[in-house]
């Protein structure tokens, strides 16, 4: 009983063709997965943050605490 | 060349106590690492040297008659290597190959060992670690004590440090509490 010949040629190709359009499709399925779980959250996140910020009553809570050099707190 | 034909002629291992004569200047004694050696590796399927060295009488014929074609054989001459197991196929795959495929490849139980060792020594690390800890390193400073990390975390939220997702987005300033 003889048994059949072995692929001899073409391996490296066989494997290219099956292996790269996976690992193409995965990374950009990370990529997409971490750009809509990642960065699009982070982005609205500071955009909301600053909608509403006020930045005079946010200066003077900092200067009262005493965390500044240049000003003191209010009243001294 | 000519003195590796000359020394098949004597037969494949008993190389070692002869001795191979170089150009008609002197003898040197052909040592046995030297020769062409018999090993099991999957990437190197058929080694230079088949296993069994030294056939027996009867080994020898049996190789005699292998060369043949086997229909030749007589058919008391069959049953009676039969018999004796010489001419199961198993046989004479043992003079040529010592192991076969699936015998080299099988793997060890050394893992288990290995296993064992990592254990033992990341346990011998712990100790020494746990000895350096009481008997070699200083005291630690003193911005880990509470009084001190409470001034630094109350300067942090002062300073407002990562207010949009971080450490001041998570402190209430109106309760003057952290978020729940």
């Amino acid at each position: 009983m003889s048994l059949a010949k072995p692929a001899m040629r073409g391996l490296l190709g066989k494997r290219l063709r099956f292996h790269l359009p996976i690992a193409f499709a995965l990374s950009l399925v990370a990529a997409a997965a971490f750009k809509y779980g990642v960065t699009e959250p982070r982005k609205q996140a500071y955009a909301d943050f600053y909608k509403q910020y006020d930045t005079t009553k946010e200066f003077n809570n900092m200067r009262d605490a005493g965390v500044f050099e240049s000003v003191r707190p209010t009243g001294e | 060349m000519l003195a590796t034909r000359a020394l098949s002629l004597v037969g494949k291992r008993a190389i070692s106590t002869s001795i191979c004569v170089r150009g008609g200047h002197g003898v040197a004694k052909v040592d046995d690492y030297a020769l062409p050696a018999y090993f099991d590796r999957r990437e190197n399927p058929l080694p230079d040297v088949q296993f069994v060295t030294e056939l027996s009488a009867v080994q020898k014929s049996l190789k005699e008659k292998e060369k043949g074609s086997w229909a030749t054989l007589s058919n008391e001459e069959k049953i009676a290597l039969w018999e004796t197991q010489l001419l199961a196929p198993t046989r004479v795959y043992r003079i040529s190959f010592k192991q076969s495929f699936a015998e080299m490849n099988e793997g060890t139980k050394e893992w288990k060992s290995v296993i064992a060792g990592m254990f033992f020594f990341i346990g011998m690390t712990g100790l020494v670690v746990l000895w350096q800890r009481k008997f070699v390193y200083g005291p630690v400073p003193p911005t880990f004590e509470s009084e001190w990390k409470e001034k630094e975390v109350q300067r942090m939220l002062d300073m407002r440090i990562n207010p949009v997702e971080g450490f001041s987005a998570k402190w209430d300033y109106e309760n003057k509490e952290w978020k729940k």
